[in-house]
């Protein structure tokens, strides 16, 4: 078990490597440097673009550049926003953390009410509540995420039943702790239930299937045939061997789960990693796309990393192999 | 096809359905300019943001007429966003009315449309946006963009995917683990900001024409790794199949063994892979027309007219149907998931 890991951890190193090296050719593409631009700028003076040329080795080859750049990282040092003359690390650090309650919420929510659904119209399948579930689910799948934000941001506006936009409310200061987290969670709702709703379908689609499977298989039928209960067949027998493709794909649904994130945090308005990268874009804040990029990738890596580690756990085969 | 459409039909009848609203939308897109009642940057400055124009019937005094009419409506209320109908004239609805010179797809002339008001009388099937633009024309219009898109960057990343795929399975050793390793790094990184982060590579402020090829690149990067992954392990299955091993044994060259043999066997998988990746094409573009990176104004597609939904609640509230184009992207997706889904049961042999 514990070589399965170590390997584990340390495939990840050069996906790392491979991917920052990817994203540093991406923003090296158009000529010229990103400082070239700068120079114009009256706002920042020239000593800190020389400065930070040195510090980023901008006179030399790109490959070198990269090599400046990775020091940096490892001294925590992701340069400095261009649009905001602050330290990139200082802007990540304020906007990960929406980023990841925003995830961690809807990941947890569309888990636990995708799960259920799933095994329930496996049990039914046939049969009409099957047929309507799988119905809602295609719907679910095919609506784009943004939408689906932009219809509940028009439904909440309408009726004005929750906060829209931001992290919290105009009192936030002079709340209490608990209020203060309430506040938090209200504003949550929005983007939360935007993304959940976005992921429900396939979620469903995918235990509905694995649960299927494994109800057709030969220890199902033999577990029936000896003539335990139900309930015992379903939770013991066959839950038991549809939930593990399930926490392979929980890894890969982080990636989609990101990528959305981004996109219904701008719609809705939630302050994250989504807005921040596309302002990063906009404003051609180059150290802040690439190390949204980098914080981006991590995430993603860690989130594999994570499931590959829980599947081990959960299925002997996957260590042993 | 005929055979397709045929088993389709038996096999699976939304599919089939599915099917059908696709090549309409297709055939409103390239007659965009035969059936939108208005070109789709003409802006009517006295119609801001109105209602979808009421089709009907009876007239005032409750007489009925047989072809459908609207009234002319006026903006009462600015704050509010009020309009009001007027009853003193009634406007029929026509077939092929006349109007300004339009070429459809740059061919033919042609001065009359589908369908049209005549005179003072305004048509605005889905409402206007802000500009006073006509939504129902410029939903038309966008669909060139949105629809060709998903099938222009879908072809580019099919042969991406076969190219290295195929070299992938085939080689197979070192060949086979670098290339893997490369796509592993591409599938590693969130899609939406690799997609950002190339679009940054390029100055905000591109042409049109450039931004649609540049879009359908950056789209077919991101795309074309699960692709290759998924050709790469149907390819390795291939090889190991007798007739290859009997082609190879006949001493045909390589080259002629994956394309004969190889790749067409990979067909019957790969066919259903891209129709249900067309959607992914599709959200990608409106994404990024969504967020201002993609088309430009005036020229609409789905995407960039709901970025005046994003933040503007106002607008929101008082004009729902701005959310139209919205309904059209999820349309198109969910046909192209049911034909997706009814063209794997086709190939799927156990179905017959």
């Amino acid at each position: 078990m514990r070589r399965y890991v170590i390997n584990r951890v340390l495939q990840v190193i050069p996906l790392i490597f491979g991917m920052t090296f990817i994203s540093f050719l991406i923003i090296h593409l158009p000529p010229g440097d990103p400082f070239s631009k700068l120079q114009m700028d009256p706002q920042i003076s020239r000593e800190t673009i020389q400065q930070m040329r040195k510090l980023f080795g901008l006179d030399k080859p790109v490959v070198v550049q990269y090599f400046y750049w990775i020091k940096n990282v490892f001294t925590f040092n992701l340069g400095t926003s261009f649009s905001y003359h602050v330290p990139v690390s200082f802007l990540i650090k304020q906007k990960l953390k929406n980023t990841i309650a925003l995830s961690v919420f809807s990941i947890f929510l569309t888990w636990f009410i995708s799960i259920p659904l799933g095994i329930f119209a496996a049990i039914k399948n046939g049969k009409w509540e099957e047929k309507f579930l799988s119905f809602i689910a295609y719907i679910g799948i095919s609506i784009p995420s943004f939408f689906i934000a932009m219809l509940i941001v028009f439904f909440v506006a309408k009726t004005a039943i929750l906060p829209i936009g931001g992290t919290t409310s105009i009192f936030y200061k002079s709340a209490t702790g608990f209020e203060k987290f309430i506040d938090y969670l209200k504003h949550l709702l929005i983007p939360g239930i935007s993304l959940t709703l976005a992921g429900i379908g396939s979620l469903f689609r995918l235990m509905k299937n694995n649960f299927l499977e494994c109800l057709n298989s030969p220890y199902v039928i033999t577990a029936k045939a000896k003539g335990l209960s139900m309930s015992k067949v379903y939770y013991k027998h066959t839950l038991r061997n549809a939930i593990n493709p399930m926490i392979t794909i929980f890894g890969y649904e982080l990636s989609g789960i990101l990528s959305g994130a981004a996109l219904v945090e701008i719609v809705t308005n939630w302050p994250g990693m989504g807005r921040l990268i596309l302002e990063a874009v906009l404003s051609q804040d180059f150290y802040l796309v690439m190390a949204s990029l980098l914080i981006g990738g991590i995430l993603l890596v860690t989130g594999n990393l994570i499931a590959d580690i829980l599947i081990a756990f959960a299925d002997p085969r996957v260590r042993l192999r | 096809m005929r055979i397709f459409l045929r088993r389709l039909k038996k096999t699976n009848k939304i599919s089939f359905i599915s099917f059908w609203i696709i090549v309409f939308l297709y055939l409103l897109a390239i007659f965009a300019d035969f059936v939108s009642p208005y070109p789709y940057d003409l802006q009517h400055r006295d119609y801001p943001m109105a209602p979808p124009t009421k089709i009907h019937f009876f007239d005032k005094e409750g007489k009925f007429h047989l072809r459908p009419f609207v009234y002319k409506t006026e903006l009462v209320n600015v704050a509010f966003n009020e309009y009001r109908e007027d009853y003193s004239k009634i406007y029929p609805i026509k077939l092929f009315v006349k109007g300004k010179k339009r070429k459809i797809l740059g061919i033919f002339e042609t001065d009359r449309y589908l369908f049209g008001v005549e005179g003072e009388g305004k048509i605005f099937l889905f409402g206007t946006d802000i500009h006073g633009r006509d939504i129902f024309s410029r939903i038309l219009y966008g669909a060139r963009i949105s629809l060709s898109i998903g099938i222009i960057g879908v072809s580019i990343s099919f042969f991406l995917g076969l190219l290295i795929g195929g070299i992938s399975g085939y080689f197979g050793g070192k060949v086979d683990a670098f290339l893997m390793r490369i796509v592993e790094i591409f599938m590693m990184f969130p899609s939406f900001y690799l997609m950002l982060a190339l679009r940054a590579a390029f100055p905000i402020n591109l042409s049109s024409i450039q931004v649609y090829l540049l879009i359908v690149v950056i789209l077919s990067l991101i795309g074309w790794a699960s692709l290759a992954r998924i050709i790469r392990g149907m390819v390795l299955s291939i090889k190991e199949e007798e007739y290859v091993q009997a082609a190879r044994a006949l001493g045909i060259p390589t080259y002629r063994i994956v394309l004969k043999h190889v790749i067409p066997n990979t067909f019957s998988y790969t066919i259903t892979a891209l129709t249900l990746s067309v959607p992914g094409y599709i959200l990608g573009e409106s994404a990024l027309s969504l967020l201002g990176l993609g088309i430009q104004e005036p020229y609409p597609s789905w995407g960039n007219m709901l970025s005046v939904c994003i933040g503007n609640l106002r607008v929101l509230t008082n004009a729902p149907w701005m959310l139209i184009p919205g309904f059209f992207i999820f349309l198109t997706i969910i046909c192209f998931n049911f034909l997706g889904d009814g063209i794997r049961d086709i190939f799927d042999p156990k179905k017959w």
